[in-house]
C-alpha cells in the first residue's frame, strides 16, 4: 500500500510538473507552484485514487506538504479505526 | 410534488424543458424588465427538486449526475439567464454544506436548501476584488468563543432574497468560510440595480458590520484548506455557468432560425442569404461543440476525476464566448428588432457579457489554460 500511494501521488504530481525532480521529502510549497486550484486536484485525486473523504480535520496544508506527508495521510484515512467525518 | 428525487434524469429534463418552456421564455423579459424573479417561479423550481439535486442521497439531496445537472442549466439557461444563476449560487453554497459541513451544519441547514425555503448566496466578491479573491478586506476576528465579521460584499447574485450568505473573510493569515443567517444584526443588504445583463437575478451588495456569529458559523477548515472550500464551489459555478452559456447559443439559435425564416428582403427570405446561413452554422457548431465540453467536464466530475477542474475552464471559455459571439450574430440577424424589448436577441446579447465575466473573467481563463498548457509541455 505504501509503495503503491507513493507511486501513485509522485505520478499525479509529476504529471502535473514534468520540469520539476520531486523527491519524496520535498515541500512542493516550497516550489511556488501550488496554488489553490491544484490543492484542489491534489484533494480529489486523493480521494478518487484511495477511495475516501477527507475529513476537515485532516485538511491542512502540512498533510499535503510533500509526498512523505500524503502517505501518511492516505494511511490514516485508510487505517481500520479511521472515522472520515467532518468536524 | 414531483420531486428529482422521484424521477429518472431524462424524465427531469422533460419536465425542465416543459418548465422553461411554457413558464420561463414567455415571461423573461417581463423578468429582465422588472428586474425581479416572481416567488412564485422560485417555487416552482422547488416543486421540481431542482435547486440543489446533484446532492448525494445519503445526506437528503437526489444523487442527480453532474451531466444532467449541467444539461438542467442549459435548459434554464436557455429560458432567463437571471434564473440560471439564481441555481448557480444556491448550488454553490448547498454544495459546500453538503461537502465540507459539520454534521449540526448539515442538519440545520441541508433540508432547507434542497426545498429551496432558504436560499443561499455565495458572498466571494468586493468592491475592491473581483476575480483576485486573495484581496478581499472583508475580515473575521475572533471574540470569546465565535466571530465578529466586518466587510463589504459586492455583486452578489440572488442577495435581495438572501436567507444564508455564504461568506469567505480573512482570518489571520488566512481565509476561512462562514455561514451566516441573513437576518443577523449588522447585516445589511442593497439592492443593486440597472446591471448589464442577468438583471431579474437580485443583485445586491451586502454590508457586515459588527456581524457576531458562533463558532459553528465556520464552515469546512480554516486557512489555506478554505481555498479548497472556494476552489470547490467555484468550480461547480462555473460549470454552471458554461452550460448556462450554450443555453444562451441555443437560445440564439431557436431565434434566428425562427426570424429568418418569416422576414422577407428583397425577393425572399432572409433564411436564404448566404451570410445569414453562416451565422446560423457557427450558432449550430459553437451550441454542439460547447454543450460536448461541458459534457465531458461534467463526466469527469460524476466520475471525482482531478482533471474536471480544468476541463470546466476550458467549457466555461469555449462556451461563454461562443454566447458573446451568438448574442452578437443574433443582434445583426435581428437588425432593429434585435435592439428592441420585443425579441428575446437584446436580452441575450447583455446577458451573453455576464458570462465572460461571472466565475472567472475570460482574460483568466485565456491565462489559466495556457499556463496549464505549457506546464504540461515544460
Amino acid at each position: 500500500m505504501s509503495d503503491t500511494a507513493r507511486a501513485d501521488l509522485r505520478r499525479f504530481i509529476t504529471a502535473k510538473y514534468p520540469a520539476i525532480e520531486l523527491t519524496d521529502d520535498q515541500d512542493i510549497f516550497a516550489l511556488g507552484f501550488v496554488n489553490s486550484l491544484f490543492a484542489m486536484e491534489l484533494v480529489m485525486f486523493v480521494e478518487k485514487t484511495f477511495g475516501t473523504q477527507i475529513p476537515n480535520d485532516e485538511l491542512r496544508l502540512d498533510h499535503f506538504r510533500s509526498v512523505n506527508a500524503m502517505v501518511q495521510l492516505v494511511h490514516r484515512l485508510n487505517a481500520p479505526t479511521s472515522q472520515a467525518s467532518n468536524a | 410534488m414531483s420531486t428529482a428525487m422521484s424521477l429518472d434524469p431524462e424524465a427531469v429534463l422533460a419536465d425542465v424543458r416543459t418548465f422553461v418552456d411554457d413558464e420561463v421564455v414567455p415571461h423573461a423579459e417581463e423578468f429582465d424588465r422588472t428586474e425581479r424573479l416572481p416567488r412564485s417561479l422560485l417555487d416552482r423550481v422547488g416543486q421540481l427538486g431542482l435547486w440543489a439535486p446533484f446532492l448525494s442521497v445519503d445526506i437528503g439531496g437526489a444523487g442527480l449526475d453532474m451531466v444532467t445537472l449541467g444539461r438542467i442549466h442549459e435548459e434554464v439557461g436557455r429560458g432567463c439567464s437571471g434564473l440560471r444563476s439564481m441555481l448557480t449560487v444556491h448550488g454553490m453554497v448547498s454544495w459546500s454544506v453538503g461537502r465540507w459541513g459539520s454534521a449540526e451544519q448539515r442538519d440545520r441547514w441541508l433540508a432547507p436548501l434542497i426545498s429551496g425555503d432558504t436560499f443561499g448566496v455565495f458572498c466571494l466578491s468586493e468592491p475592491d476584488s473581483g476575480s483576485d479573491a486573495t484581496a478581499a478586506g472583508t475580515l473575521a476576528e475572533a471574540d470569546g468563543s465565535g466571530w465578529v465579521i466586518n466587510g463589504h460584499k459586492k455583486w452578489i447574485t440572488g442577495g435581495q432574497v438572501a436567507d444564508l450568505l455564504l461568506v469567505f473573510a480573512r482570518t489571520g493569515p488566512g481565509m476561512s468560510a462562514f455561514l451566516v443567517p441573513s437576518q443577523t444584526p449588522g447585516v445589511e443588504i442593497t439592492p443593486i440595480p440597472n446591471m448589464l445583463g442577468t438583471r431579474s437575478s437580485m443583485i445586491a451588495e451586502i454590508v457586515l458590520r459588527d456581524v457576531r456569529v458562533g463558532a459553528e458559523a465556520m464552515i469546512g477548515p480554516p486557512g489555506w484548506a478554505a481555498g479548497t472550500v472556494m476552489t470547490g464551489a467555484l468550480d461547480l459555478g462555473r460549470y454552471s455557468v458554461a452550460c448556462g452559456s450554450v443555453g444562451i447559443v441555443q437560445a440564439c439559435l431557436d431565434a434566428c432560425v425562427a426570424y429568418t425564416s418569416r422576414r422577407t428582403v428583397h425577393d425572399g427570405r432572409l433564411r436564404d442569404l448566404q451570410l445569414i446561413r453562416r451565422k446560423i452554422s457557427d450558432m449550430v457548431t459553437s451550441a454542439r461543440a460547447a454543450r460536448l465540453l461541458c459534457e465531458h467536464a461534467g463526466r469527469l466530475k460524476d466520475a471525482g476525476d482531478p482533471a474536471t477542474i480544468m476541463a470546466t475552464w476550458v467549457a466555461k471559455y469555449h462556451a461563454s464566448t461562443a454566447a458573446t459571439a451568438a448574442a452578437s450574430d443574433a443582434v445583426q440577424i435581428h437588425g432593429a428588432n434585435g435592439c428592441s424589448p420585443d425579441y428575446p436577441a437584446a436580452r441575450l446579447y447583455r446577458d451573453s457579457k455576464i458570462m465572460e465575466i461571472i466565475e472567472g473573467s475570460t482574460e483568466i481563463q485565456q491565462t489559466t489554460i495556457a499556463e496549464e498548457a505549457y506546464r504540461e509541455v515544460a
